[in-house]
C-alpha cells in the first residue's frame, strides 16, 4: 500500500524557492492499476522520484507498505528501490550489448542472488510480459523497441516489486507497439501488480483504472476510470 | 553486491568497447614492459660487471702506485701514473706477511705485437709465474711462464686466445712461433683458456711475457703497476690489507699513512663500488621507464572518466534498480584495476620479451627476477586503484535522477 500524506516538495536555488509539490495526498491499495496524468511542468515527475524513492519530499510523510521512505539516506533509498520498486523509463535504459537475459537479472545482481535462481527469474519475467525464449540471448540492441521496452518491463518485475512505476512507457513508441506494452500492463495488473502510469498522453492514462490528474504541484482531479480502454494481447 | 558479480560485471562492461580497453592496457603494458625491461638489463650489466671483477680471480688485494704528495706539492698525482712500486717492495711484502698467501707482481703497458706480416696493439703484461694462480688464469695450450724464465728474462711470450686469433688467425695452432713485440723477438709458449668479457673489458686481447724481460726491454726500471696479493684465506683479507699498509709505509719511509705513495685495494671494494655505480646506473633507467607507466597511468584516469560520463545513464540505472554508491565506486575501481592488472600481465611478458632479445644481442646476460615481476604487478594494481579512484567516486556520487536523464 502507497500513502502519501501532504507532500511538499520545493527547490532552492541561491533565494529562489521553487515549489513544484505544494501538498499532494493519495493512497494507492495494493493491486491497483493507476495513472498520474499532468502536462510538463505540473510535478508529475518530481512526484515520480518520490514515489520511486529516488528523492526524498521536503515535507509531508511517503509511506510504502506502512514504512515510511520520508526521511531515508541515500544508500537506505537504494536499499528500498531494490527490495520495493520496479522502473520501467521512457527511454528503456537497457545495457547495450549485454543480452536480454542478462539486461533482466541485473537487478537480483544486487539483491545478491546466485547466478542460477538470476537466470531462472529472469526467465520467468520475460515470459510473463511474453518474451520469446529465443530472444533471451539476443543483445539488447539486436531487438526492436516494443521488444526493448518489454525486456524492460521484465527487468522491473524481477525482483517481485511491491510498485511497478513506469514513466512514459510508450513515449518512445509508435501507436502498435505502445499498445502492445499497454497492454502488457493490464495482463500484469490483472494477476495483481500495483501499478503506477506516469504519462502527459490521456489516451495512455485511460488504460488505466483510476486516473489521478496533477497540475502546478496540486491534484485537480483523482476519480475511477469509467472506460478503461482493454487491451487483448 | 558479491565479489564475483562484481568482477563479472566489470569485465563485461570492458568487454564491450573491446578497441579502447586494449589501447588504454598498451599505455600500462609498455610502462610495465620497460620497467621491467630496464631493470633486468641493468641487473644484468651489474651481474656481468661483477662476475668480470670475479674472474680477475677471488680473496685478492691490489697494490698500485700512486697517489704521491711530493715536498711543497699541493696536487697528489694519480694513482697508477707514478713509479712508487718497485720488484724490492714486491719481494718485501711476499716475504714479511705473515698469514697465508701467494704474491703476483706484474709491470703492464701496451705494445704492438707483429707476426708474419699481422699486427696488433694489445696490452703486455710482464709478470712472474704465480699470476696463473692469483689471477685464475688456465692456459689451454703450452705452459705459462716459468720462474727459470723469469729469471733468466727469456724472450717468451704467452698469448690470450684473441690476441693469438688477431695474429694467427682464429683457433691456429701458435706455439712455436714467433711474434715481435717492440722490435722484440719473443717465441710463443702457450696460450691462455677465455676469461670472456668484451670491449674494453675484453680480458683475452693480452700477451704476457716475463717480469724481468719486460722491465729489461720494454718499459726499463724495476717499477711495478701492480702488486696483487691473494690471500689463502678470506678471514685474513683485513689483517693482511693492515700489514701490507704498514709494510710499504715503512719501506716508503712515509709516517702518515694519509700521505701515502701507493693505494691498497681490496677486491671486495672494488665489487661494491662496481655495484654502487651499477645500481645508480639500474634506478636511473627505471625511473625514465617509470615516466611511461606514469603516462599509462594518466590514459587510465582519462579513459575511465571518458566511461563514467558515457555511462552515466547506465549508473543512474543501476542506482534506480538499487545499487548502492559503494556498489558502483567498486566496479569502476575494479574496472581500473582490472584494467591495469592485465596490462601489467602483459608488460611483464613485453619487458621479458626485450630482455631475452638484448641478452641475445647485447650479449648482457639480462635477467628478470621473481621480485621485479611481483613488483611490476604491485606497481600496476596501485595505479589502477590511484587512477581509477577519482573517476569511481564520481561515478558513485552521481545522483540517480539527473543520471537517468542525461544524454
Amino acid at each position: 500500500m502507497i500513502e502519501c500524506i501532504a507532500i511538499k516538495k520545493t527547490y532552492v536555488s541561491g533565494d529562489m524557492e521553487t515549489p513544484v509539490l505544494k501538498g499532494v495526498s493519495f493512497t494507492i491499495n495494493d493491486g491497483e492499476f493507476v495513472a498520474i496524468m499532468g502536462p510538463s511542468g505540473s510535478g508529475k515527475s518530481t512526484l515520480m522520484h518520490i514515489l520511486g524513492a529516488l528523492d526524498t519530499p521536503t515535507s509531508g510523510d511517503y509511506k510504502l507498505d506502512g514504512k515510511s521512505v520520508a526521511q531515508l539516506s541515500d544508500d537506505e533509498l537504494a536499499d528500498v528501490r531494490k527490495n520495493k520498486i520496479g522502473f520501467v523509463f521512457q527511454s528503456f535504459n537497457l545495457l547495450s550489448r549485454t543480452s536480454v537475459l542478462r539486461n533482466v537479472a541485473l537487478p537480483l545482481v544486487y539483491a545478491e542472488l546466485p547466478e542460477d535462481e538470476r537466470d531462472a527469474r529472469a526467465a520467468a519475467a520475460l515470459k510473463a510480459v511474453g518474451m520469446d525464449e529465443s530472444r533471451f540471448h539476443h543483445l539488447s540492441n539486436q531487438i526492436s523497441g516494443g521488444q526493448m521496452q518489454r525486456v524492460a518491463i521484465a527487468r522491473a518485475l524481477v525482483n517481485d516489486p511491491s510498485l511497478l512505476l513506469a514513466d512514459e512507457p510508450t513515449g518512445n513508441l509508435d501507436t502498435r507497439t505502445g499498445d502492445i506494452v499497454l497492454g502488457t500492463f493490464q495482463k500484469l495488473h490483472e494477476s495483481g501488480r500495483t501499478i503506477i502510469l506516469i504519462t502527459h498522453e490521456p489516451y495512455v492514462a485511460e488504460h488505466a483504472d483510476r486516473i489521478i490528474t496533477i497540475k502546478d504541484g496540486e491534484i485537480v482531479s483523482d476519480t475511477k476510470n469509467p472506460h478503461v480502454r482493454s487491451i487483448k494481447i | 553486491m558479491k565479489t564475483k558479480d562484481l568482477i563479472s560485471e566489470s569485465y563485461s562492461a570492458l568487454t564491450v568497447n573491446k578497441v579502447r580497453t586494449g589501447l588504454t592496457m598498451l599505455g600500462i603494458v609498455i610502462g610495465i614492459g620497460s620497467v621491467i625491461a630496464m631493470v633486468s638489463v641493468g641487473q644484468g650489466a651489474k651481474n656481468s660487471i661483477e662476475a668480470s671483477i670475479q674472474s680477475i680471480g677471488s680473496n685478492l688485494i691490489l697494490i698500485s702506485p700512486g697517489s704521491t704528495r711530493g715536498l711543497g706539492a699541493l696536487v697528489s698525482s694519480g694513482r697508477g701514473s707514478s713509479q712508487t712500486l718497485t720488484l724490492e717492495d714486491g719481494h718485501a711484502l711476499d716475504k714479511q706477511i705473515s698469514f697465508g698467501h701467494t704474491t703476483e707482481m706484474e709491470t703492464s703497458t701496451r705494445g704492438q705485437l707483429i707476426a708474419k706480416g699481422k699486427n696488433t696493439n694489445t696490452r703486455v703484461i710482464g709478470t712472474i709465474a704465480s699470476y696463473t694462480t692469483v689471477r685464475s688464469l688456465e692456459i689451454d695450450t703450452g705452459a705459462f711462464i716459468s720462474d727459470e724464465q723469469d729469471r733468466t728474462s727469456a724472450k717468451v711470450v704467452v698469448l690470450g686466445p684473441t690476441t693469438r686469433d688477431d695474429l694467427f688467425g682464429v683457433g691456429s695452432e701458435a706455439i712455436g712461433q714467433t711474434v715481435r713485440i717492440n722490435g722484440n723477438t719473443f717465441r710463443v709458449i702457450g696460450i691462455t683458456k677465455s676469461k670472456g668479457g668484451s670491449g674494453f673489458l675484453n680480458q683475452d686481447d693480452v700477451a704476457f711475457i716475463p717480469l724481468t724481460t719486460a722491465q729489461h726491454y720494454l718499459v726499463g726500471g724495476s717499477y711495478l703497476t701492480t702488486i696483487a696479493v691473494q690471500a689463502a684465506s678470506s678471514d685474513d683479507m683485513p689483517s693482511i690489507q693492515d700489514e701490507v699498509n704498514s709494510i710499504l709505509l715503512q719501506r716508503h719511509h712515509i709516517n702518515d699513512a694519509l700521505q701515502a705513495d701507493f693505494t691498497v685495494q681490496n677486491q671486495a671494494d672494488i665489487v661494491a663500488t662496481a655495484s654502487t655505480i651499477t645500481g645508480t646506473f639500474t634506478t636511473l633507467l627505471a625511473a625514465i621507464a617509470s615516466i611511461s607507466l606514469l603516462v599509462g597511468g594518466i590514459g587510465i584516469m582519462n579513459m575511465m572518466l571518458t566511461t563514467v560520463t558515457e555511462r552515466t545513464r547506465e549508473i543512474g540505472l543501476r542506482k534506480a534498480i538499487g545499487a548502492k554508491r559503494a556498489d558502483i565506486s567498486s566496479q569502476f575501481l575494479i574496472e581500473a584495476v582490472m584494467l591495469t592488472f592485465a596490462g601489467g600481465a602483459l608488460g611483464v611478458v613485453l619487458g621479458w620479451g626485450i630482455s631475452a632479445v638484448v641478452s641475445k644481442f647485447a650479449g648482457i646476460a639480462a635477467n628478470v627476477t621473481i621480485s621485479s615481476v611481483l613488483l611490476a604487478f604491485g606497481v600496476s594494481a596501485g595505479i589502477g586503484i590511484v587512477f581509477g579512484y577519482y573517476p569511481a567516486r564520481r561515478a558513485s556520487l552521481l545522483n540517480p535522477i539527473e543520471a537517468l536523464r542525461f544524454e
